[in-house]
């Protein structure tokens, strides 16, 4: 049993020899004349939580869009499980926990209708739930520990309840790849250590996560695995690793002769 | 008179009958159809959509096609001009969507001045209530119940596609489809509702019930009842006033709409600029009280 253990080194993931479960490679994503992303190449074991770490602008949130397929990149490609987004997408494979500004909490939607969401795949064409959705949904809610919550319309949950109710729509969904951007971003203490933990049993069970994050600190208790993101995958190491001094250095611009020289 | 008479005295006209068959239709389906435009922030398109459709319609009757498929045709039109402005010029959306969409009105408007037969065409700009026929009551209920048919057997998507389309997209559903065909029944129910209360106030049923049914419920499958609810007692107050004070039917019924919201804008218990005061204070007079 290796959730919630303590040291990120000796965990290890499994599926070592099989197809990575995300593999990028040489991923360069342009906005108009702006490069967002400029060869990414990197690849995740499933199993692993994998931190992601870059300041603003750094193409976190264009990463996510290219693995989900939201966006197509100008050159490079992805493979999620050997094959196509496409394919893992109709697969239902993929969940998504969003950042907290694309999301309108004044919805007019309850916790267990967000999570329900995270069955649409499953579902016929009206997508009318059957038994087997709604017990799925409660579950998820009961994993999550938000059971007691799940009649509140979603904006009327803290920062932290908000977050889990994403997750749980994941878990719902039976999604083996979990991304998830800036899930710590206005979330109390407390509330980032459940979903930490609640992150590293679900790699645990087997799922791949891919979590961007601003909070360095806490960065070795979540993630097997760090990559440092600056436009392109300036390192891929253990956590311990990448926060050294030298190393987010780069990452965050104070190297300027590194961070300016992308054009 | 007795209230009874009230209400059964312009029964007693056909005109009336189908004036008040064709309101009662056009309310509730642009009333669901809100209940996700307000929800998007679509508010601005549907005004766009429901304008611009005019040289469609105007064209359509020209060629002796079903006003419907010119509305699609330029309701499109009209919704691609609006992204080819916007992405690839300095211009921001909302100038893009003025633009187009006062245009292509004007189009519509230029159309109609220089097609002979104009006392029906002008009765599209700001409609004819009293004026429809037994085939418009017919055109109306059959689009009507094709766009609430296609609207609620989709309704979970569409509802998914307003709340989260990147996880509409992660599972495998198409949200640009989504998106198009939430465009193509907007289109469609700016036909429905042109009869009703004209093209220039189509948009005051596109938002008004959605946005007030907003104000009343956390749940959006309550909103999808309050909406067409209160947008069809709107339609059938404001026509009877229209009736007995002689005054235009689109605009009383839009008036109407208008009041109501109103009232709930200031007095809805949880949302209200009023109530949610007073249930507060309700509240806590209730706990010094135990």
């Amino acid at each position: 049993m290796n959730g919630g253990g303590d040291t990120s080194q000796q965990r290890g993931g499994g599926a070592a020899a099989s197809a990575p479960a995300i593999s990028v490679q040489n991923v360069t994503v342009n906005y108009g004349t702006v490069r967002a992303l400029e060869n990414v190449t990197f690849s995740l074991a499933a199993g692993r939580v994998c931190g992601l770490i870059g300041m603003n602008g750094s193409g976190k949130s264009t990463l996510f869009k290219a693995i989900t397929g939201m966006l197509r990149p100008d050159h490079g490609s992805v493979t999620i499980n050997g094959g196509s987004p496409a394919l893992a997408r109709k697969a239902g494979v993929v969940g998504y926990v969003p950042q907290s500004e694309e999301v309108d909490w004044a919805f007019p939607i309850s916790v267990r209708d967000v999570v329900m969401m995270g069955r649409y795949g499953h579902m016929g064409f009206s997508r009318r739930p059957k038994s087997a959705d709604r017990a799925a949904v409660a579950e998820a809610l009961e994993r999550v520990e938000l059971t007691d919550l799940a009649d509140r319309q979603i904006g009327q949950l803290s920062g932290g309840q908000k977050k889990r109710a994403f997750v749980a729509r994941g878990i719902a969904q039976g999604a083996t790849i979990l991304l998830l951007d800036e899930p710590f971003a206005g979330v109390d203490k407390r509330s980032e250590a459940t979903i930490t933990t609640l992150l590293r049993q679900l790699a645990a069970d087997g799922a791949t996560v891919l979590v961007s994050t601003h909070d360095l600190n806490a960065l070795p208790k979540l993630a097997d695995d760090a990559i440092l993101l600056m436009r392109t995958v300036l390192l891929q190491s253990t956590p311990t690793e990448v926060l050294k001094p030298q190393n987010l250095a780069r990452a965050f611009g104070l190297d300027v002769s590194r961070a300016g020289d992308d054009e | 008179m007795s209230p009874l008479d009230f209400l059964l005295e312009p029964l007693g006209y056909d005109f009336m009958l189908r004036a008040l068959a064709t309101s009662v239709t056009a309310a509730i389906v642009c009333a669901v159809l809100s209940c996700w435009l307000v929800l998007i922030g679509w508010s601005l398109m549907g005004d766009a959509v429901s304008h611009a459709v005019l040289p469609g319609v105007v064209l359509a009757y020209v060629v002796g096609a079903p006003f419907a498929l010119g509305a699609i045709v330029f309701g499109f039109l009209a919704v691609g001009l609006i992204g080819v402005v916007r992405n690839t010029s300095r211009i921001k959306e909302d100038a893009a969507i003025g633009i187009v969409f006062t245009t292509l009105f004007a189009l519509g408007i230029v159309l109609i001045s220089v097609i002979p037969s104009q006392t029906d065409l002008n009765h599209i700009i700001f409609g004819n209530l009293l004026g429809v026929s037994w085939a418009d009551l017919a055109q109306v209920i059959i689009l009507g119940v094709v766009t609430l048919g296609v609207l609620l057997a989709k309704r979970r998507d569409f509802t998914l596609y307003a709340f989260d389309a990147t996880h509409a997209h992660a599972i495998g559903l198409n949200p640009k489809v989504l998106g198009a065909t939430l465009l193509g029944l907007l289109a469609l129910t700016s036909v429905v509702a042109l009869q009703a209360v004209g093209v220039v106030l189509v948009v005051a049923l596109l938002i008004i019930p959605g946005a007030t049914a907003y104000l009343l419920t956390d749940r959006f499958s309550r909103m999808l009842v309050i909406a067409p609810v209160l947008s069809a007692l709107a339609a059938v107050t404001g026509l009877y006033l229209s009736y007995y004070l002689d005054t235009a039917s689109g605009g009383m019924i839009v008036l109407v709409n208008g009041v109501v919201f109103a009232l709930v804008y200031l007095f809805s218990p949880r949302h209200g600029v009023i109530g949610k005061r007073i249930n507060s204070q309700r509240r806590r007079r209730m706990l010094a009280a135990s």
